[in-house]
């Protein structure tokens, strides 16, 4: 089923296309000396069909979260462009932007961080529909609920006048994911959603999301560090490392036949419950993921890359080669 | 291969006071740990688990309203020693607690070094020169350079911060080491780094180990015996190719169940319900309101089961007169 | 919009014994404050602090009447002798003779502080003349001479030299109502006395009207002042001028700083600088010479010292405890979805930010309102208190040039600095109790 999505005839316009995407973070002194950026998104392209759920995968600091606030709009792009239902981003005036925030959905990571403690459910989930100009009480009202029921907090009135400090944690972000679905966006992207929760919530959370998902025909992209819940949850993965994409794929195609070193290691980091983990000693590259104020050379994993080759890898930039059908990878090895 | 028993717990409670009333969050755990052992303490948040680690080393916040159960570590009575010869004694040099987060209470002003020698120098007295040369030996053993001992705690990234934590905990060679969620904050990389550095230690050194994780996958990559807890009690102790293949306790079965693989097809299934709160547990097998396997016996407190002879579990389910009856 | 937490908030205040003592207090002088803007009229109230003639009943430097009734004693109260008192009249050749008698019954055990006999002649071209003579209880006749009367006139029978000289030497309002026996200690003579008046008036139809005062030594609830004004009327007035000097002033700067201080946060940048930089000359600027220098030379209204102290207030310190309160928050998730949600700038700072931290500065709020009133005590006291407003740091100021403490009016400096300490006390004692149950950093679990 998730193959089918995938291989939709790419005559269908995409819903998101992104080109040649940089965000840096400027770094000054004193205010105004620039001394230099941190490369958070360093060249990132591609695109997203309707309908479709994808991962970003990547450890912390690989430009995962920068790559989505790139998209919400919250962070300016330094280059490249984002073209979101054939409008591109950087073109938008402030109604503009305001509209298509409303096009986008946000989940993010700390669900109790992400709703304000001081409004109750109702309030939390009117808020976006009164700064989008819907003024009938009873239009707002009849939206929250269907909203509710939708992420299975029902009965609704039970939940309309509660504190998000008086929810579970997954109570929580069924409220943060109602928020983000309430305009009825197209996207929806997920930073992260699940990793707050506990083991048992997760599954429920990352069930309710791909549900939501194919019933609604939304496009979602799922940020997150855990290659393991990634098979059930997206049709395609993207592997990030120090603000690149290093390997995108189908999930089965990637996670059975990794081709990015990188996304090797990764794999082999990663622990199925087994009783025989205890006295296996794990491969793990030396290092660690190289400063994004100056990004190595070349490719940025060739310091820790096992088959690094002098004078290639540590010089030129790998493009995406395709040893595989549809699947993407930048590196050397693949020439 | 038997190794002699290193700690006996037996009955430990730890409640606490809050504004919405008495919290047990450990009520009444047993359990043997061996020398050279490494047991798992899993479990969802707000199981207790925390408060266990804390119970045994008395790290105890003000509100506790009651502490019982007995700790033998060796053959000292931990429990029954003042806090003053709990300190000087036990702590540190015979147990050692890695705090959740700790790796980001290192004292941003002091080398990383000095801190990880400090111990020494306060509980035996060491000249600096001496707890330093230790230190060096123990940033060799969990894989830090000893460039780092020089370094303030900003300018390491936060798996190093987290071995120099573990570092400090090492020190002052104690037979157990307890980790509370040593991983959960770091990458995937870091995370294996790390516990490829614990197992190394285990094997070289004999250390003893209790790890607490709510992850079952790092449960796995030290467990010797693995412990589930739930709702402030342990419902299954085993040995940890016993828990990983032959679960027994509905929960474990369910846990197991719900955590995504990697290598496997299968798809993951959330446990329905919630954890009951701790502030009025219900009475009879707490898990009883989120089984499918519940029966007329889960209202009456589940006794401990033996199953084998190191495999024990809360649930009526194994016992003779229910089995015989089922069958 | 945020019922939950602020009826939790309420429910757990109750519990606190200071809380509910802080509220006990706040009430009554909030109570006060009300009775006293609808029983003396803000009109009248300045009116009559003005001073003068609607004082000239009441005694000069007289304490409190309930300290004389602590302290069992029977100190003379002011006595009116004259209204209404009878007439004799016995026609002349052109004139008539009027004679009254002013009589009254002395039954306290201490001596009036002065005396003083009003008269007031209607319609007479040429003035009336009045011989005065003071009969004692045991019928000696004490003769205080002769008056030509004026429209109004007042005889200052205490002030008359000839008449203490005649009495051995003791002023008059002591001479005239002790026992003659000469002791050093004049003992009081009780019972009727009588200040004849035997009047020549020329003229048929117009009278004389009399009215002999015996001021006491002490006086109605609160005593009074230098110039027999009632303090009772600053003692109260003072009440809603301080609360609403110390709430404004507490409201104005607070509202403004955490606006700026949210503004600042949120927009950081040179907007964030340029703040911080004025927060930081503000902090160096001393508040209290700036504000003695306009009271000096411009104004010192009431209603200009609260403007100034407003705008100081405005980049004061806090705002640097407003930020470090909202750096935080700014970084929180949910502004951030706020933001993805399309929230405006404005929204965010008004509805997300602020409202963020309102619970935990509500008690610093009510504990800033009697630094504000003490804030204008302390200008009243150096001489820069509003010239026609009563307020209790006036009465402080005038105690002071009075010398109040040196010559015993003790009444004087007490009275408006125990309302003061309530004041405080009872903000104090709600503003701690209110820490206690909306900051989270006090709460035990």
């Amino acid at each position: 089923m998730a193959q089918a999505v995938f291989h939709r005839e790419p005559a269908e316009a995409p819903l998101l296309a992104v080109h040649d995407l940089h965000t840096w973070f400027e770094l000054r002194q004193w205010g105004f000396l620039r001394v230099g950026a941190v490369h958070a998104v360093d060249g990132v392209s591609f695109t997203l069909a309707r309908g479709e759920a994808v991962a970003f995968v990547g450890e912390s600091g690989c430009g995962k979260s920068s790559l989505a606030r790139t998209l919400l709009g919250l962070h300016r792009p330094t280059r490249g462009e984002v073209r979101f239902d054939g409008g591109s981003l950087g073109d938008l005036d402030a109604g503009g932007l305001k509209a298509y925030r409303a096009r986008v959905g946000y989940v993010q990571q700390d669900p109790y961080g992400a709703l304000p403690p001081f409004l109750d459910v109702g309030r939390i989930l009117a808020e976006p529909l009164i700064i989008h100009g819907v003024k009938a009480r009873a239009e707002r009202e009849r939206r929250i609920r269907a909203v509710l029921e939708e992420v299975r907090l029902s009965p609704a009135e039970e939940y309309l006048t509660k504190f998000p400090h008086m929810l579970s944690g997954g109570q929580q972000q069924r409220v943060v994911i109602a928020r983000a679905l309430i305009l009825a966006p197209a996207l929806l992207i997920a930073d992260e959603p699940v990793s707050m929760l506990d083991a048992s919530v997760r599954i429920e959370i990352l069930d309710l999301l791909r549900g939501i998902q194919a019933s609604r025909g939304l496009t979602l992209a799922f940020i997150t560090h855990d290659l393991s819940t990634v098979r059930h949850f997206a049709e395609r993965i993207f592997v990030m490392y120090a603000g690149r994409v290093v390997e995108s794929a189908a999930v089965d195609a990637l996670l059975d036949h990794p081709q990015h070193p990188y996304t090797q290691a990764l794999l082999a980091a990663i622990a199925d419950p087994d009783a025989a983990n205890a006295t296996r000693q794990r491969e793990v590259p030396g290092g660690e993921p190289p400063s994004l104020i100056h990004p190595p050379a070349g490719c940025r994993f060739h310091p820790r890359c096992p088959h690094a080759m002098a004078g290639l890898c540590d010089h030129d930039e790998p493009p995406d080669f395709e040893p595989r059908r549809r699947h993407l990878s930048a590196c050397w090895l693949h020439r | 291969m038997s190794e002699p028993t290193l700690l006996r717990v037996a009955d430990l409670a730890l409640h606490y006071r809050t504004r919405r009333g008495v919290v047990r969050a450990v009520d009444g755990v047993g359990f043997d740990l061996r020398r050279n052992e490494a047991l798992v303490v899993l479990g969802e948040s707000g199981c207790g688990k925390s408060s266990l680690a804390r119970a045994l080393m008395r790290v105890l916040p003000r509100n506790v309203q009651h502490t019982g159960g007995r700790v033998m570590l060796g053959e000292t009575e931990v429990t029954a020693l003042p806090d003053e010869r709990f300190r000087r004694e036990v702590q540190w040099s015979r147990m050692a607690l890695v705090m959740q987060a700790s790796m980001n209470a290192l004292n941003p002003v002091v080398r990383v070094g000095e801190q990880v020698a400090e111990p020494l120098r306060v509980l035996r007295g060491w000249s600096r020169r001496r707890a330093l040369e230790r230190a060096a030996e123990v940033f060799g053993l969990v894989g830090v350079s000893t460039d780092f001992l020089s370094r303030y705690p900003f300018e390491l990234s936060g798996g190093m911060r987290q071995r120099a934590v573990l570092a400090m905990a090492l020190v002052a060679e104690p037979e157990l080491v307890i980790l509370d969620e040593p991983t959960s904050a770091l990458d995937v990389l870091t995370q294996a780094g790390i516990m490829n550095a614990l197992k190394r230690i285990k094997r070289e050194q004999g250390t003893s180990f209790i790890l607490i994780t709510h992850d079952v996958a790092t449960s796995s990559e030290l467990a010797d015996r693995v412990a589930l807890m739930y709702a402030g009690q342990f419902v299954e102790v085993a040995d940890a190719d016993a828990f990983f293949s032959r679960p027994a306790h509905p929960y474990s079965r369910m846990l197991m169940a719900s955590v995504p693989r990697l290598r496997q097809r299968s798809r993951p299934e959330a446990i329905p319900g919630q954890p009951p709160n701790l502030f009025d547990p219900p009475s009879g097998c707490r898990f009883a309101a989120r089984c499918p396997h519940r029966f007329a016996r889960c209202a009456h407190d589940p006794e401990a089961i033996r199953l084998g002879e190191r495999h024990r579990v809360r649930c009526w389910l194994h016992d003779e007169s229910t089995r015989r009856g089922g069958a | 919009m945020n019922g939950g937490r602020w009826r939790d908030g309420w429910r757990e205040l109750r519990r606190y014994p200071s809380a509910l003592v802080g509220m006990v207090i706040i009430a009554a002088l909030v109570g006060l404050s009300l009775y006293t803007v609808v029983a003396i009229p803000y009109p009248e109230a300045l009116d009559k602090w003005r001073g003068g003639e609607p004082w000239r009943l009441h005694p000069v430097n007289a304490g409190p009447a309930w300290a004389d009734r602590l302290s069992g004693g029977r100190q003379a109260r002011t006595l009116i002798v004259g209204r209404g008192a009878e007439v004799e009249e016995a026609p002349f050749a052109g004139g008539r003779r009027l004679r009254m008698a002013l009589a009254f019954d002395y039954d306290f055990d201490g001596f009036p502080s002065e005396i003083n006999l009003f008269l007031r002649a209607e319609g007479h071209e040429q003035r009336p003349f009045a011989r005065l003579l003071w009969q004692a209880p045991d019928g000696r006749e004490i003769s205080l001479g002769g008056h030509r009367i004026g429209r109004e006139d007042r005889v200052s029978i205490s002030q008359d030299r000839a008449l203490e000289r005649r009495l051995g030497g003791r002023v008059p309002h002591i001479g005239l109502l002790a026992e003659p026996d000469g002791e050093a200690m004049p003992r009081v003579q009780k019972g009727r006395h009588v200040l004849l008046l035997d009047a020549v008036v020329f003229d048929d139809r117009a009278g004389i009207d009399a009215e002999l005062v015996l001021y006491g030594r002490v006086h109605g609830i609160a005593g009074t002042d230098h110039q027999r004004r009632d303090l009772r009327l600053a003692l109260l007035w003072g009440t809603p001028v301080a609360l609403a000097f110390g709430l404004l002033a507490a409201v104005g700067t607070t509202v403004t700083t955490l606006v700026i201080a949210a503004v600042g946060v949120w927009y950081r940048g040179w907007i964030d600088a340029v703040i911080q930089r004025l927060t930081e000359v503000n902090m160096i600027l001393p508040v209290l010479p700036i504000l003695v220098m306009v009271g000096t030379l411009y104004s010192t209204s009431i209603w200009l010292m609260l403007g100034v102290v407003v705008v100081l207030g405005i980049f004061s310190a806090s705002i640097k405890m407003y930020r470090a309160m909202l750096l935080p928050i700014r970084e929180a998730p949910y502004i951030e979805a706020a933001q993805a949600y399309g929230a405006s700038n404005l929204r965010i700072v008004m509805r997300y930010m602020i409202p963020r931290i309102l619970p935990v500065l509500i008690p610093t709020f009510v504990t800033l309102i009697p630094t504000f009133v003490f804030l204008e005590a302390s200008l009243a006291v150096l001489g820069l208190g509003d010239p026609v407003l009563p307020t209790w740091g006036k009465v402080l100021n005038d105690a002071q040039s009075q010398s109040a403490l040196y010559n015993g009016y003790y009444y004087w400096v007490v009275s408006p600095a125990v309302l003061l300490m309530l004041t405080g006390l009872g903000f104090a004692m709600l503003g701690f109790a209110l820490d206690r149950v909306f900051n989270p950093r006090l709460r035990s679990l």
